[in-house]
């Protein structure tokens, strides 16, 4: 009660600094795990959304009205995740829905969203399918398949990589679907695969595998796994005197690789939405604010978050706003397709989802992905 | 690449050989298939940790305090759960649910202190020292590990051959009631059976927390199904045989992946685990199963 109070008066407070009458303001909802084991990431998507929100009204707001942001806990928890959506579209009567922060409650949620025929809008919902759950679903989140041919293609280049071994987990749906994407970017781009190994749920011990991973001479190792057995596996090849790259997916991209690893982490490939060493002028202005408002560096689910408000406020220049509310979120839905801007993780367009038989899909994002290498216990661009 | 899978597997299968010592122990003695051997063995990994990450204690004395504390978490659960169920004269598989509800008790203990995530020992707890013999490259731990479970077992095995305790617990193991009416105070031994073995299972945790540098709340359940085929394989209750069972399930296991596939690891491993039992049903060393007949 106490923290819905809390975000309450946070909206008000926003609407009060850009100084706006209730009349000429648009309302969306910023549902987000800020309490729970997501808030990590929760919390980092609300300050993207507040930094966004401020400098869009600062500079006059949209069609002169300003945006105004409802910001509920729903803990990444589905049930929570349900509530919070209702609340928004009926009570709070929003345009549209930011959220939520996990893959697993925008599962549970975004259905109300479509039924009700409200633009529901993922910054950090990467798993496949999202977008099946009908036409008003956006993200731009980038999903591994987007991600790791880029990864891969960057690294082959880097160390001339001529074929790889491949390890990862067979009995997890992360890791084995990390795996099907490698699998596929690997067979277009043609690299031969010396050997695929597999590992099971709990193993700590990976020295067989990678024995028999070494005796074939790989250029690199291609690993579907956790940040934690990933560490582990890095470690254990360090020791057998493996000294090739390993190249992961954004499951990579935990302080546990380093907390772990420590410096056998080096020469280690991930990639990812964004990056802190991106120099292009939009990026450069978004981080510099953001550590002036909060006093700490972003991460790359405040950078999305950011992005996303600024891709929904391009939309509603030229959505025709009528006042009529269910008018509108039609307006905004039909918008969105079409904007074509560059943010904080650089150019960015929707991509209409492929077509389901029997649903009509929503639009992911259509965006080049961030390529890293870990260098003294950070990930850093691999250029 | 043989002489480096001969090593991973001696290594992997003094790890099973080493968890499987205390959990053939208990069963040899008390005749319970102890399924919270897992979590005293994961309990021991974190109180190691927490002495040396907390407090400015060395490795070296932080594997006997946490030895010491599993050891008598082993007694406490002897003394709470086991003891009781043997009063109560309980069926023989009693006691075995029972170990399962002190497993996830424990498991959800170290969950709430600890969180589920993976922890490791910090760097440099141990000097990471690795040799090179050759193609084959072994650490420094991975040796310690095999000539500890060596040693421990050796030692095990002369105690209980030639010490007067060694030959109570093997008569208390033969019968607890003939024992008893030779003196022998049964309770007592089962008690000490419980400490050591729960205390063999602390260290081990600790040792292979150490080497694999994943410390969690769910580390000793994978090695559970191990354990159990190890003393299958090597003999219930037989300390050399969980020995020989452990080390045989390494190196089938790593043998497996090496030369057939590693999506059939553990396939390969438990279909031959069958079929040895189908030529030798009291498996290797089978005397106690022999004794009893």
């Amino acid at each position: 009660m106490t923290k819905r109070l809390i975000h309450g008066v946070f909206a008000v407070l926003l609407g009060l600094i850009s100084g706006t009458a209730s009349a000429g303001e648009v309302k969306f909802g910023v549902a987000e795990a800020l309490t729970g084991a997501a808030a990590k990431y929760g919390v980092m998507i609300r300050n993207g959304f507040v930094l966004a929100a401020e400098e869009i009204n600062a500079a006059g707001g949209v069609q002169g009205k300003n945006i105004m942001l409802v910001i509920e806990d729903e803990q990444g928890k589905k049930e929570e995740a349900i509530n919070v959506f209702k609340k928004f579209i009926f009570k709070d009567k929003v345009l549209g829905i930011f959220g939520p922060t996990l893959s697993n409650s925008a599962f549970a949620a975004d259905p109300f969203a479509n039924h009700a025929k409200v633009v529901v809008f993922g910054t950090s919902n990467t798993a496949s399918g999202i977008t099946d759950m009908g036409p008003w679903t956006f993200r731009n989140s980038i999903m591994e398949a987007d991600v790791l041919p880029v990864t891969l293609r960057e690294a082959v280049k880097k160390f001339a990589i001529k074929k790889v071994a491949v390890l990862y987990g067979n009995d997890d749906a992360f890791t084995k679907s990390g795996y099907d994407v490698f699998k596929i970017a690997l067979d277009a781009q043609a690299i031969p695969v010396t050997s695929t190994e597999t590992f099971a749920k709990g193993d700590v011990d990976f020295r067989a595998q990678l024995t028999k991973i070494k005796a074939q001479n790989p250029d690199a190792i291609v690993c579907s796994a956790l940040a934690e057995e990933a560490a582990n596996m890095i470690l254990q090849a360090r020791q057998l005197g493996i000294g090739v790259p390993f190249i992961g997916g954004n499951g990579f991209n935990s302080p546990k690789l380093f907390d772990i690893a420590g410096a056998a982490a080096d020469r280690t490939i991930m990639g990812g939405p964004w990056s802190s060493e991106d120099q292009r002028p939009k990026n450069k202005a978004f981080i510099a604010a953001y550590i002036k408002k909060f006093g700490a560096e972003p991460d790359q689910f405040a950078a999305q978050a950011y992005d996303a408000l600024c891709i929904v406020a391009e939309a509603l220049k030229k959505t025709k706003l009528t006042g009529n509310l269910e008018k509108d979120r039609q307006g905004l839905r039909d918008e969105l397709p079409n904007v074509r801007v560059e943010g904080a993780t650089g150019p960015f367009c929707f991509r209409k989802a492929p077509p389901k038989p029997g649903i009509e899909t929503g639009y992911d994002a259509e965006q080049q992905a961030h390529v890293f290498i870990a260098k003294g216990g950070k990930f850093v661009s691999l250029d | 690449m043989f002489g480096q899978q001969v090593a991973n597997a001696i290594a992997l299968g003094s790890v099973y050989a080493l968890f499987a010592l205390g959990f053939t122990l208990v069963f040899g003695v008390l005749e319970v298939i102890n399924l919270s051997h897992g979590a005293v063995f994961m309990l021991g990994a974190y109180a190691a940790l927490v002495l040396v990450a907390k407090t400015n204690v060395g490795i070296w004395l932080a594997l006997p305090i946490a030895m010491l504390g599993s050891g008598i978490l082993g007694l406490v659960i002897d003394q709470v759960m086991l003891k009781p169920l043997r009063a109560r004269r309980a069926h023989h598989l009693m006691p075995m649910i029972a170990t399962i509800g002190a497993a996830i008790f424990l498991t959800n203990v170290a969950q709430g202190l600890f969180g589920a995530e993976v922890l490791r020992f910090p760097p440099g707890t141990i000097p990471e020292l690795s040799f090179q013999v050759g193609e084959v490259h072994v650490t420094a731990l991975q040796l310690s590990i095999v000539l500890l479970s060596l040693s421990l077992m050796a030692g095990l095995v002369l105690v209980l051959k030639r010490t007067r305790l060694g030959k109570a617990v093997r008569a208390v193991a033969e019968s607890p009631q003939t024992a008893h009416l030779l003196g022998v105070n049964v309770e007592v031994v089962f008690a000490l059976v419980c400490f050591t073995a729960a205390a063999f299972g602390g260290g081990a945790g600790v040792l292979i927390g150490l080497s694999f540098n994943a410390i969690f709340p769910f580390m000793g359940q994978p090695l559970l199904p191990k354990g159990v085929a190890a003393i299958i394989l090597g003999g219930m209750g037989d300390v050399r045989g969980a020995m020989v069972g452990g080390l045989f399930l390494g190196i089938v296991e790593v043998m497996s992946v090496a030369y057939l596939s590693s999506d059939y690891r553990d396939a390969v491993a438990f279909g031959l685990l069958f079929v040895i039992l189908l030529i030798r049903p009291s498996g290797l060393f089978g005397q106690v199963v022999e004794r009893k007949a």
